[in-house]
C-alpha cells in the first residue's frame, strides 16, 4: 500500500499544526475583540439606561405582534412593487438600448424618465402622488394609500433598475451582436436569446442591492398613514417612551434580509452565474 | 519569523483592549445619581435651580409650534396657550422674559435617553405612568378631552353615539393619546390611519381618504376652524374609564427642577392664572357636544 514519504507526513503535519494555530489565534482574537466591546460598551456610565430603553426583552415580545404584523404590510409592498420594478425597469432598459434613428423619441422619454425619477427623492414622490392624485377627488381613481405608495416606489425604483439593466446590456461585448445577427438571428432574436441572458447574470448581485434598498424603502409609504413595521414600532414606543419595539423591528428587517442574500447566492452557484470570469472557476 | 508578527499583533489587540476599556472607565460619569440627590433643593430659584444654562431657563419644543398651543409658529412671542404657560411657569420660579430661550426638540428626542438640551419640554404631551420610568412630568397644566373632526356630508357627519364611529375609517397623529382613544375607546372596524403629523392627518380628511380625524379638542377647533373648509366637529369622547388625559411638561428622569416646575404649575391653577389663559388661547367647549 502507498505511503507518503516521511518527508510529505512532515510537511503535512506541520501544514495541521498552523491550520490548528490559525484556527485558535483567529478563535481568540475574535472572543477578545467581542468581550472588549461588551466591557467597554458596559463600561460607559449611560449603558444601563441603554440597555433598559433599547434592549429590554420582556417590551421586545410584548411589541412582537404588533411590528410582525406591520411587517406582513412591508413584504406584501415589497413582492408586489418588486416585480412590477423588474419588468419595467427591463422594458425601459431596452427601449433605452434601441438602435436606429427612428427610434430616438422613444430612447429620448426613458431618458427622460430615468434622470427625473432617479434625481427625486422617494419621499417627495410618495407625498405627491399619496396626498396629490386622491386631492384631485378624480371619479373611479382609487384613493388608497398603499397603491399610490406603491405607485410611487415603482416609479422610482424602475428609474434605478432600468439604469442597471442597461449597464447590463451594454456590457455585452458588440461582438456578440455582430455574431448572433450574421447568423441570421433578428435583432428582437438577438436581445432575448444573446444579449438578455448575458446581461441580466451579470447585474444580479447589482439587483439585489436594489430589492434590499426596496424593502427598506417600502416602509416609507407610512407616510400615508398605514402601519409598517417601523410605524408599528413608533407607535408602541409613544406608549411608554422605551426605543425597544425599534430593535425589534431592526431585527426582522435584518433576518428578512439575510435569507434573501443567501438564496441569491443560492441561485446565482446553481446557474452557474458566476459573472464574466466564473467560468475560470 | 513565523512569530514575531503574530505576537506584535496580539500585543497590538491588548493594548488597543486596554484602551477601550480605559476610555469607557473614563467616559463621563452619568450625573442621575447627583440629580436625584439633589432633588429638592432648598428654595425654586434661578440661583439655586440647576438649569442647562446656568442663569437661563431653557424651554423645548417641537417645530413647527402649533396653533392654538403655539402662535405663528413662534415660540418665544407669548403668544399661544403653551408659549403663555411656560412664560408663566418659568415667571413663577423667578425668571423674566429676556432669560427664557425656546429650542427646538422634535417630540421622539424629547424623551430619548441620554442629555437633555432643554429644562423643559412643553408639547402637549399625556402623563401616563408607563412614560414616567423614561421621562419626569410636571403637575399637568391642561386637561384635554379627545374631540372627533369630520367634513360636512361625510359618513359620520351627525354621528351621536361612540358605537355609530365604528364602521368608520379614522385617523390620528403617531404617538398620541388621540390614537389610544381610537383603539380603546372606538374600537373601529377599519384599521385607523396613521400619520406623522395632524396636518397630513386633516389633509387626508380633505382628500377624502379617511373619515374623520381624532385630535385634543382645542386642536379640533383650529382645524375646523382654520384649516377646513367644511369642517365640523362631530363630538368629544367621554374621559377614559381610568383618570382624564392631561398635559404635562417633560423634563429629564431625576431632573432636580421637577418638584419646583410642579410646584410652580400648582400655583399657577391656584391662583387662576392657568383657568385665565385657557379662556385666552384655547375656545371653550361651545359647539363641541358630548358623543355617548
Amino acid at each position: 500500500m502507498w505511503q507518503p514519504s516521511p518527508l510529505q507526513q512532515q510537511r503535512e503535519d506541520y501544514r495541521r499544526r498552523r491550520a490548528r494555530r490559525s484556527s485558535l489565534v483567529a478563535l481568540g482574537s475574535t472572543l477578545l475583540v467581542g468581550l472588549v466591546l461588551v466591557l467597554g460598551v458596559g463600561a460607559t456610565p449611560g449603558w444601563p439606561r441603554v440597555r433598559e430603553t433599547f434592549f429590554d426583552p420582556a417590551r421586545g415580545w410584548a411589541a412582537l405582534p404588533a411590528v410582525a404584523t406591520g411587517l406582513w404590510l412591508n413584504v406584501r409592498v415589497m413582492l408586489v412593487c418588486g416585480v412590477l420594478i423588474a419588468v419595467l425597469g427591463l422594458l425601459v432598459a431596452v427601449l433605452r438600448t434601441l438602435r436606429g434613428p427612428v427610434f430616438l423619441p422613444v430612447r429620448l422619454l426613458a431618458t427622460a424618465y430615468t434622470d427625473l425619477f432617479r434625481g427625486l427623492p422617494l419621499l417627495l414622490v410618495i407625498f405627491l402622488l399619496g396626498f396629490g392624485v386622491p386631492a384631485l377627488r378624480l371619479q373611479g381613481v382609487p384613493n388608497d394609500a398603499v397603491i399610490w405608495g406603491g405607485a410611487a416606489l415603482v416609479l422610482t425604483y424602475t428609474a434605478y433598475v432600468a439604469e442597471v439593466f442597461r449597464a447590463g446590456i451594454e456590457s455585452v461585448h458588440p461582438s456578440q451582436w455582430a455574431a448572433s445577427r450574421s447568423l441570421g438571428l433578428s435583432y428582437p432574436q438577438t436581445l432575448r436569446f444573446v444579449v438578455l441572458p448575458q446581461a441580466i447574470r451579470r447585474v444580479v448581485p447589482a439587483l439585489l442591492n436594489d430589492l434590499v434598498s426596496l424593502q427598506k424603502d417600502s416602509g416609507l409609504i407610512a407616510v400615508l398613514g398605514v402601519i409598517d413595521a417601523i410605524r408599528a414600532a413608533q407607535i408602541e414606543t409613544a406608549t411608554d417612551f422605551n426605543f425597544t419595539p425599534y430593535v425589534v423591528a431592526g431585527l426582522l428587517f435584518v433576518v428578512l434580509t439575510i435569507p434573501l442574500a443567501r438564496l441569491t447566492d443560492w441561485v446565482a452557484r446553481r446557474q452557474g452565474w458566476l459573472g464574466a470570469t466564473g467560468a475560470a472557476r | 519569523m513565523h512569530r514575531r508578527p503574530t505576537r506584535t499583533s496580539t500585543a497590538a489587540l491588548l493594548s488597543t483592549a486596554a484602551l477601550l476599556l480605559a476610555t469607557g472607565a473614563c467616559a463621563p460619569q452619568d450625573d442621575a445619581p447627583a440629580a436625584s440627590a439633589a432633588a429638592t433643593p432648598a428654595s425654586c430659584t434661578p440661583d439655586q435651580l440647576g438649569t442647562v444654562k446656568p442663569g437661563t431657563f431653557t424651554v423645548g419644543t417641537d417645530k413647527p409650534a402649533y396653533g392654538p398651543w403655539f402662535a405663528d409658529d413662534e415660540p418665544s412671542n407669548g403668544k399661544g396657550f403653551e408659549s403663555a404657560v411656560a412664560y408663566a411657569v418659568a415667571g413663577k420660579l423667578g425668571y423674566d422674559r429676556a432669560t427664557v430661550t425656546w429650542t427646538v426638540v422634535p417630540f421622539t428626542s424629547a424623551y430619548a435617553p441620554g442629555d437633555k438640551a432643554f429644562d423643559v419640554d412643553i408639547n402637549q404631551v399625556s402623563i401616563t405612568d408607563a412614560r414616567r420610568s423614561a421621562v419626569d412630568f410636571s403637575s399637568p397644566y391642561y386637561s384635554v378631552t379627545q374631540t372627533v373632526v369630520t367634513t360636512k356630508g361625510s359618513p359620520i357627519d351627525g354621528v351621536t353615539t361612540v358605537a355609530g364611529l365604528q364602521g368608520a375609517k379614522l385617523a390620528a397623529q403617531v404617538g398620541t393619546t388621540s390614537y389610544t382613544a381610537i383603539q380603546d375607546q372606538i374600537r373601529p372596524t377599519k384599521t385607523a390611519a396613521v400619520y406623522d403629523t395632524n396636518d397630513l392627518a386633516i389633509q387626508a380628511l380633505k382628500n377624502g381618504q379617511v373619515d374623520g380625524v381624532v385630535v385634543d379638542l382645542p386642536t379640533g377647533f383650529y382645524a375646523v376652524a382654520a384649516q377646513l373648509d367644511d369642517g365640523v366637529i362631530v363630538g368629544q369622547l367621554p374621559q377614559g374609564a381610568g383618570a382624564a388625559d392631561q398635559f404635562g411638561m417633560v423634563l429629564a428622569q431625576g431632573s432636580a427642577l421637577t418638584s419646583c416646575v410642579s410646584q410652580a404649575v400648582d400655583a399657577l391653577r391656584a391662583d387662576g392664572t392657568l383657568a385665565g389663559l385657557e379662556k385666552t388661547w384655547l375656545a371653550g367647549t361651545d359647539g363641541a357636544p358630548q358623543l355617548s
